[in-house]
């Protein structure tokens, strides 16, 4: 008797049980399911914002905003002093001209632009710093706030900054979620398990006497466990790709309307498979601190 | 071989169900332990199948002592022995077909092979003829033999028997007798408890006796 015989011997027993009380195993699993849909859903959503967050803030920027009255001169003198500047790994010049258009192409303020009878707008620089150390970062803020040319300096990082801390706060309470809900998907299983031990007492005590050792009553419980487990994850699968399909063309339509590209994608293979292993080792689980609490080593009379 | 050694069994609550029995029961014997409800029988035979464990002295099968063996030990011992119980114990869920394969479950005997010993199990009792039917629906002798070939599938070499044929009527009773006589007759050692020992002892069986958990004879 090979020890993957024994094991395909208590899968099918598993199986045969499940498909054996088809609506009771569907309401396990749907009970399992929406117990991981939240967290799994809230994960994806909050993995679709963490990318858009990291696309923005891939290299932060300085923005240099000229004073209106500056010369040619003075802007070259600028631009040659940046670029000389071994801190500065890429120098953007942005005209004002260029500013008013760019201004002008966002929604809502075509019409203000078009009132304008002079251009408001400085020329500016962007430029991108060499180190993302915020003290190198204030170190170039320093130096060039102080230039004779520049009327104002702002660093564009830091809505990027507010949203990473939104977007791990937001991890943080999915966390929280998830482990409530896991510990909700063990306590099922592990009443499922009690039930199905109480109503097989008498099987399990002519197994015993015939010789059954405690991991042969176990096994089929532990698969048992671990297989509604995956059933219950499968189904959290289906239901969160069928929820994003329904809300991510209104996010994306919501943010669109703040001019943000959002692209809502997933769940991807690797988060399916983490939900599906997270599942089916919390059932097992469940099954197993059922077995141990229930089930008794000796035959009983 | 099976030896008692000065076996004292106190339950929960102080009361003792053997005083100091000790005996010997040789390979092949055919032994029938009379006595009267709460004389300590069935403590007797569950002893033996390690169900219980003495509160004093030492019970060994084979060798092995009952009182030492590791609980992850007890099953093995149990699959060298036949258990026939005084309520047969089948699934009633299950057909008498599946009933006499658990055993062989158990040890994990792949299905072709168990299936040829289950049939070979159930024609030696006289019950292949109703390997399809469900337990409910046998007479109170056949369900006793289903539940004796489940306790001989395994091929043991020692068969303990709880009042086989309490419940049954003289002709059923006469006929269980009688198939355990066969299998004495094959070599297998027999150690029943009975109320009725005037059964077994046309076929040479030794009778012990037990009277409020003390040895008689």
């Amino acid at each position: 008797m090979s020890a993957l015989y024994v094991q395909r011997m208590a899968l099918g027993q598993a199986s045969r049980r499940l498909a054996g009380k088809p609506l009771s195993t569907l309401l396990s699993a749907i009970v399992i399911a929406i117990a991981l849909t939240l967290p799994a859903l809230g994960y994806v959503l909050i993995d679709n914002l963490a990318g858009l967050a990291r696309g923005v803030s891939g290299q932060p920027e300085i923005s240099l905003f000229l004073k209106l009255d500056a010369t040619p001169e003075q802007t070259r003198a600028l631009e040659a002093q940046l670029r000389a500047d071994s801190r500065i790994a890429a120098l953007r010049f942005v005209p004002r001209d260029a500013a008013l258009k760019q201004l002008a192409q966002r929604g809502g303020f075509a019409e203000v632009t078009g009132l304008l009878t002079d251009n408001p707008l400085p020329d500016a620089f962007v430029i991108e710093p060499r180190s993302e150390n915020p003290e190198a970062f204030e170190a170039l803020r320093r130096d060039y706030a102080a230039a004779p040319q520049i009327a104002h300096l702002q660093l564009d990082s830091g809505w990027v900054e507010r949203l990473h801390a939104l977007i791990d706060l937001g991890r943080s309470a999915m966390l929280l979620l998830g482990g409530i809900f896991a510990a909700a998907l063990v306590i099922v299983t592990f009443n499922t398990i009690r039930l199905q031990i109480l109503t097989q007492r008498h099987e399990i005590a002519v197994l015993l006497l015939l010789g059954a050792t405690r991991d042969f009553v176990r096994r089929p419980f532990l698969y048992f466990g671990a297989l509604q487990g995956l059933l219950g994850g499968l189904l959290a699968w289906g239901s969160v790709a069928a929820l994003l399909r329904l809300v991510a063309p209104r996010l994306e339509g919501l943010a669109q309307r703040y001019s943000i590209v959002l692209d809502i994608g997933g769940p991807h293979l690797p988060e399916v498979l983490v939900l599906l292993v997270t599942a089916t080792v919390l059932g097992w689980l469940g099954a197993a601190l059922s077995v141990r609490r229930h089930l008794h080593d000796g035959p009983a009379d | 071989m099976i030896r008692f050694d000065a076996v004292t069994k106190r339950y929960p609550g102080g009361q003792e169900a053997l005083s100091g029995v000790t005996t010997e029961i040789r390979h092949g014997e055919l032994l029938v332990l009379a006595g009267h409800s709460g004389a300590g029988k069935s403590t007797l035979l569950k002893l033996i199948a390690g169900l219980e464990t003495p509160s004093s002295g030492s019970v060994s099968v084979n060798g092995q002592d009952i009182g030492r063996l590791k609980a992850t030990q007890l099953p093995y011992l149990r699959r060298s022995l036949g258990l026939v119980m005084q309520e047969h114990r089948l699934l009633l869920d299950r057909s008498v077909f599946d009933n006499v394969m658990l055993p062989l479950l158990v040890t994990g005997e792949r299905p072709q092979d168990a299936s040829k010993r289950v049939r070979a199990a159930l024609e030696r009792v006289g019950m292949l003829e109703h390997e399809r039917a469900m337990p409910v629906t046998l007479s109170g002798g056949e369900q006793q033999r289903a539940a004796i070939a489940r306790a001989i599938v395994n091929r043991p070499s020692i068969l303990i028997a709880d009042e086989p044929t309490a419940h049954l009527d003289p002709a059923y009773a006469r006929e269980i007798a009688a198939l355990f006589r066969d299998f004495h007759a094959a070599g297998v050692t027999l150690i029943l408890a009975t109320h009725d020992d005037t059964l077994f002892s046309p076929y040479g069986a030794r009778r012990i006796e037990l009277a409020r958990g003390k040895l008689l004879s």
